[in-house]
């Protein structure tokens, strides 16, 4: 029973650090690729929580002792919560800065 | 698969180092660093559990801090006095 048990953890947590470390490279390739600024910042901010979210918990079935675990639900925690206030505090910032978004593009300058 | 998902987050720093170096405005570059500073946690995190040692997780937290903090504190100081832009998209 336990040797199922740990199967099951470990082929869950693979499956959620794969998926994670899929995200993650999504938004780095659409940091690269996406047209204007607020649209990189969306990429980023996005896929950011989502794929550090899938990793960690990733992590944490993988944990072995309670408290890697806590240590890891902390981490989680201040990802989830200071990623959304920094992106706000950017986009704020960028704002303020007079920083216009694209917010049309006709096709002769794609 | 630890060793993929660390590979994956190392590829994803690369990227970010790519967009702060060619992007045009300031904040692109204030964003590629948040982003770098976010992977960074991750990779430790993950490096922590690749060599068993659960220690390096209050690192991971201490950076995760660190970095929210120096992301407010370069905002800051760029909203209020701002150098003056030269690129096309600043009226």
């Amino acid at each position: 029973m336990e040797i199922m048990i740990d199967l099951l953890l470990n082929i869950g947590s693979g499956i959620l650090l794969i998926l994670g470390g899929f995200f993650c490279v999504s938004g780095g390739v659409g940091l690269l690729r996406f047209p204007d600024f607020y649209t990189r910042m969306h990429a980023a901010g996005v896929t950011d929580t989502l794929g550090a979210g899938l990793i960690l918990v990733g992590l944490m079935l993988q944990s072995t002792h309670l408290i890697v675990l806590l240590k890891l639900i902390l981490v989680l925690l201040f990802a989830l919560l200071t990623g959304p206030a920094a992106s706000h505090a950017l986009a704020k910032a960028a704002m303020h800065g007079n920083l216009k978004p694209l917010l049309y593009r006709d096709k002769s300058t794609r | 698969m630890l060793i993929g998902v660390a590979a994956a987050i190392l590829i994803v720093m690369m990227l970010a180092l790519i967009r702060a170096f060619i992007g045009p405005t300031l904040y692109d570059r204030i964003l590629a660093v948040n982003m770098f500073g976010t992977k960074t946690v991750l990779l430790i995190a993950v490096l922590g559990f690749l060599t068993a040692r659960p220690d390096f997780l209050d690192i991971a937290l201490a950076y995760a801090l660190i970095n929210f903090i120096s992301i407010i504190g370069v905002l800051r100081f760029f909203e209020y006095n701002r150098p003056n832009f030269t690129d096309g998209n600043h009226d």
